[in-house]
């Protein structure tokens, strides 16, 4: 009897937790197009934030899930960037799933560079060490200027039409629903990974990696792996970037940019895609309203909102509300 | 029979001071041993040795005639030396169902699976009732850790050492901090143990360790200075001095 009604409660569990992927999916592809809608003539932003939703739901893999500290997370983003436009411009790969397989590529080994030096340290002394990462990368983009354009930026990327049929238009229409379709895809393929046994082990590590190792299992080896994961997503978003703008900059290898991404992850709340997702939109609309509004005072209602967030929803907005969802769920049964 | 587990001449000290102090000892499959000692005798520290938290200056540890000395803590665990703790380390937001799922995956080296859904996984989840339903914890196999009692909690560190299917087992105070109400249903689970499984038990619990074993060893002062059978250690001379210092002596004289 007992095991009939373990059967059915799993069943049960598995179906509801399949339904938030569904609706998950429909809300990023409802989203997308409501965005559409309300602002044809401001693509370039939606696709931009679909590349920045990347970078943070990456850096949500290891710090939200794993809960590694780093202030470095745009090295990967901006190694996928400038890999895949060093492709386009000093090889003529110019087809654009080349060029995102070029990105995830770029993320992924700088994934494991960053994982292997990020991961010798625990706490304070690994956010420094991820700082001083994200530095070094910025340096090295800077001096390798024949590769990189440096301080002028990675120009005359010119992507081809995609699949040879769609053309990156003027409107970035074509950029958006690429973006849209990218983000799409790997929030269902991370939602699959997060909940898998290694997502299992990843959760285990967060709370106690002694634990981990009496199981036989090995944090480090799990961890570089969760860093390529990372990785491939913060590539593909570097490479979204490179192929949306047709430039790649420094900026994308920047300390801000890790700063930023970290920040909006703490304002969506961490450990949970959609947090990850939540945080990205909420920060860079207020961004883009505020600044539009305001623009010599932008910083400090950004400042406020995040200060409002972090005293009054130290969750983050998606984990306060997703929070007080359940306590009334479990209130009402 | 052949020793399972094996400790030979380990030595570590701390500044000058020998914590472990030439300790051997031997264990067969199906072995019931408790290692006990006043407070302070080294146990903690000889339980990290042997899992491989703490190298040994010198000394060495087998495990079916293998040296395992140079292997780390992981690498002990997959040749079979599995451990729980003193203090119930589990993951406070997973289940048991996810706890004991993990250990079972984790031992068939599919942990790091990326894809696949370990719930919808009919062979891991048959083992993972079946382990879970031996401890008495069916009812609770998916709640979060944090929502059981302390005493469940125990029984779910035994259920996870067991899902890695160890030759020796290491259970350091296993019902430390149960009230005694609970404490029991822990028995049991004890007794239930595999019979082929070598298990090395440190306690406080005198009784338990009674109950428990066929065979205590007594460590004082890191050397070990009793290894016999239960009904004989209370009588012995030495282990009455280490744990009750002079009072044995006067009383002994009186």
């Amino acid at each position: 009897m007992a095991t009939m009604n373990d059967a059915l409660a799993n069943a049960h569990g598995n179906r509801r937790k399949f339904g938030r992927d569904l609706a998950g999916l429909f809300v990023i592809l409802g989203l997308a197009v409501v965005g559409y809608l309300l602002f044809p003539n401001n693509l370039a932003l939606l696709t931009r934030m679909t590349a920045i939703a990347l970078l943070v739901l990456s850096l949500d893999l290891v710090t939200g899930y794993c809960g590694v500290a780093t202030l470095g997370h745009a090295a990967l983003f901006g190694t996928g960037a400038y890999a895949s436009g060093i492709a386009a411009v000093h090889f003529g790969i110019t087809d654009p799933l080349l060029m995102l397989v070029c990105g995830i590529f770029g993320g992924v080994v700088a994934g494991l560079l960053c994982g292997v030096v990020i991961l010798r340290a625990h706490g304070l002394p690994q956010l420094v060490l991820s700082i001083a990462l994200i530095h070094l990368f910025h340096e090295f983009a800077n001096k390798a200027s024949s590769w990189t354009g440096g301080s002028d930026g990675l120009a005359g990327i010119a992507p081809d039409p995609l699949l040879g049929l769609f053309a990156f238009d003027l409107w970035g229409r074509t950029a958006y629903v690429f973006g849209v379709i990218l983000l799409a895809v790997v929030f269902a393929l991370l939602r699959l990974v997060v909940r898998s046994p290694f997502g299992m082990l990843c959760r285990g590590i967060k709370e106690d990696p002694i634990r981990i190792r009496a199981m036989g299992a090995s944090p480090k080896a799990t961890l570089v792996k969760m860093y390529m994961i990372s990785g491939a997503v913060a590539g593909a978003g570097g490479a979204l970037n490179a192929i949306s703008t047709q430039v790649v900059g420094l900026d994308s290898l920047s300390f801000t940019l890790s700063a930023e991404s970290l920040v909006m992850l703490v304002l969506g709340g961490t450990g949970s895609l959609f947090g990850a997702l939540t945080g990205t939109i909420v920060f860079m609309f207020f961004e883009d309203i505020v600044s539009a509004a305001n623009p010599f005072h932008w910083l400090t209602m950004v400042g406020g909102l995040l200060i409002a967030v972090v005293l009054f929803a130290p969750k983050g907005l998606y984990g306060t509300i997703a929070g007080a969802v359940t306590r009334w769920r479990e209130a009402r049964r | 029979m052949s020793a399972i587990f094996e400790v030979r001449n380990l030595k570590r000290s701390f500044g000058g001071l020998a914590v472990t102090n030439d300790v051997s000892l031997a264990m067969a499959p199906g072995d019931r041993v408790a290692l006990i000692g006043p407070n302070g005798a080294g146990k903690t520290t000889f339980v990290n040795l042997v899992t491989g938290n703490l190298t040994p200056d010198s000394g060495e540890v087998r495990i079916d005639g293998e040296d395992i000395t140079r292997l780390d803590a992981i690498g002990r665990v997959r040749r079979g030396l599995v451990r729980s703790f003193q203090v119930t380390r589990l993951f406070q937001d997973m289940t048991p169902a996810e706890h004991v799922a993990l250990a079972v995956l984790q031992r068939d080296g599919r942990a790091g699976r990326l894809f696949g859904n370990y719930l919808a996984m009919p062979q891991v989840m048959a083992e993972v009732g079946d382990l879970i339903g031996k401890l008495g914890l069916r009812d609770l196999m998916h709640r979060r850790v944090r929502e059981i009692a302390y005493g469940q909690q125990r029984l779910l560190e035994i259920a996870v050492a067991l899902a890695l299917k160890p030759r020796v087992l290491l259970l350091d105070e296993p019902a430390a901090g149960v009230p005694q109400s609970d404490t029991g249903r822990i028995e049991q689970a004890l007794a239930d143990l595999p019979p082929d499984l070598a298990v090395l038990m440190i306690e406080h619990d005198m009784d338990l360790v009674f109950r428990f074993a066929k065979r205590v060893i007594v460590l004082a002062a890191g050397t070990i200075i009793f290894d016999g059978s239960p009904s004989d250690v209370t009588k012995d001379p030495r282990v009455r001095e280490a744990y009750l210092g002079s009072y044995a002596n006067a009383s002994h004289v009186a």
